[in-house]
């Protein structure tokens, strides 16, 4: 029950949907930061859609399945192979003793996910395995040489059949293509607390140009490159609580939107908030791609 | 602290502007969430204990669909599943709440016991002008209220009723101070919950776990609690 961390690539993760609700204690949410491609790995090998599953950053990834298992990657496109051959995305795959699974850089999107029957095996905290960046909680990085235990997480329908996700096909989402690099994604967002703390351009700069996603950007927070916002205010701000989306803008004046693991709070004001929706496609985005912002 | 207002009907929705109710100011924060901002931390105090009861999770006293009710130093940021809960009802609630200004019956009341004497007491005493023991005595027989978290996972700010303990950070943080180190800083008092760089001053040491992560309540303190040091 068991597979081995061959080579973890540049940045591999333990993600859920997170831990909502504890940031009165100091905790972000964490959890996959393109949650919709999680739900749909899950689904397709008959899981919960909040089982524990694998973020792989940029591939690099290799893993060696010890035991037979149900596999399924969604997300970011590129090729992903088994014992050489490619395999298709977005569909349930069976997996034999020894099988190498390979992750090559992707062509499109950033992030894969791999969902495999029965979750992920790892350490809880307030009910997640999810890894958050920002406080080091929840399960380390992959690293070479470990192993990752496979769980019995089951949806009920799936149990022992290796082709549960038959069941699901009425429920599944329609699969959300990766965004092209070449092209700007589009974000929804809608008036932050401290608008008002901005000259009347900023909003229209704010949605009217092509910002660039800088190649700072984490799970934290997407930073963006442009021409900077105006801030009139100039008191500081006491540090007040941050909602995943948040669009902080410090004096700079290029913002930075908060992204899974944000800090609960933060002393910079936020002109306006990402809508939830399209909080997945920033986590897809790459480093030089263009994001527009429609409000 | 008034700002401009949108027109009542325009009220229903968290994305349409500010608002007054009952001294505090309601500003909008995306489509899942509302920013309260209140005269003072003291009334945040209150308004977070009205909210949750002092202490108790949110969720006990929370209309479901809220997701989290996150005190600051002059707010307090509710955030909501619009699938769950109209805006126009965490509106309702955030108006309607009565703040509790004094510790409810419900408050937990967390005891710490402090080994004192950490590396800037005696500095923390020349700067009060007061003995080391003074100091102690004044840290011990203070009642603190847990304001809010911040700065990393079961670090809380705690306030007391006087500013007779308010000293400066120091000039230069240092770069590790060890878990379970109790400080002042400004007019507050906290405990690290791991070794991590900080500009407070070191009164003394706890060996209480501020945070557990193995556990299924891992932080010690919470907002809205009663906190009080005894000596080792």
């Amino acid at each position: 029950m068991a597979i081995v961390v061959v080579n973890p690539g540049p940045l591999t993760l333990v993600e859920d949907l997170g831990r909502q609700g504890w940031a009165s204690l100091g905790l972000s949410p964490s959890g996959a930061l393109d949650r919709q491609s999680l739900r749909l790995a899950n689904l397709l090998v008959g899981n919960p859609v909040g089982a524990a599953g694998l973020e792989i950053l940029l591939g690099g990834l290799r893993l060696r399945f010890v035991t037979a298992s149900t596999v399924a990657v969604t997300g970011a496109e590129g090729i992903v192979t088994l014992n050489g051959a490619e395999i298709t995305l977005n569909q349930a795959i069976r997996v034999a003793p020894g099988s190498v699974l390979d992750f090559g850089v992707p062509l499109f999107g950033l992030r894969y996910y791999l969902a495999v029957q029965g979750g992920i095996d790892a350490s809880k905290l307030l009910g997640s395995s999810s890894t958050d960046m920002l406080s080091g909680e929840g399960p380390a990085p992959l690293k070479s040489g470990e192993q990752l235990g496979i769980g019995r997480v089951s949806n009920g329908s799936s149990a022992g059949t290796g082709a549960g996700h038959l069941n699901n096909v009425a429920i599944l989402p329609a699969i959300r293509r990766a965004p092209d690099p070449g092209r700007a994604i589009t974000a929804r967002v809608d008036r932050g607390p401290r608008a008002d703390w901005f000259d009347h351009d900023s909003w229209r700069r704010l949605v009217s140009q092509d910002w660039t996603l800088s190649p700072d950007s984490n799970r934290i927070g997407a930073r963006l490159v442009g021409r900077p916002l105006n801030q009139t205010r100039r008191e500081e701000l006491p540090s007040e609580g941050m909602v995943l989306g948040a669009l902080q803008v410090p004096p700079s004046g290029l913002p930075t939107v908060f992204l899974a693991d944000h800090p609960v709070t933060g002393g910079y004001p936020v002109i306006a908030v990402v809508r939830r929706a399209d909080l997945d496609l920033l986590g897809q985005a790459r480093p030089g791609q263009r994001i527009r912002f429609l409000g | 602290m008034w700002r401009l207002n949108p027109s009542p009907e325009v009220l229903g929705s968290p994305g349409a502007g500010s608002h007054v109710a009952g001294g505090r100011i309601l500003l909008p924060c995306g489509d899942s969430a509302f920013l309260v901002e209140l005269p003072d931390l003291n009334a945040v105090v209150a308004y977070y204990r009205g909210l949750t009861g002092a202490g108790a999770a949110a969720s006990l006293s929370a209309p479901s669909g809220i997701i989290d009710v996150v005190p600051a130093a002059r707010t307090v940021l509710v955030t909501f599943d619009p699938g769950a809960i109209r805006p126009a009802e965490v509106r309702y609630w955030l108006e309607s709440a009565e703040p509790a200004r004094a510790r409810v019956s419900s408050g937990r009341e967390v005891i710490i016991e402090v080994s004192y004497g950490g590396p800037d007491l005696a500095e923390t005493a020349q700067f009060l002008s007061m003995s080391e023991a003074e100091v102690v005595n004044l840290h011990t027989n203070s009642e603190w209220t847990a304001a809010f978290s911040g700065f990393a996972p079961g670090f809380v700010y705690l306030v007391t009723t006087h500013e007779r303990l308010r000293v400066p950070r120091r000039n230069t943080p240092r770069t590790a101070v060890p878990a379970g180190a109790v400080g002042l800083a400004g007019e507050f008092s906290g405990v690290y919950p791991r070794s991590s760089p900080g500009g407070w001053q070191l009164i003394g040491t706890t060996t209480a776990a501020l945070w557990d992560a193995s556990k299924a309540d891992p932080a010690l303190i919470r907002p809205g609690d009663v906190v009080r040091f005894v000596e080792a």
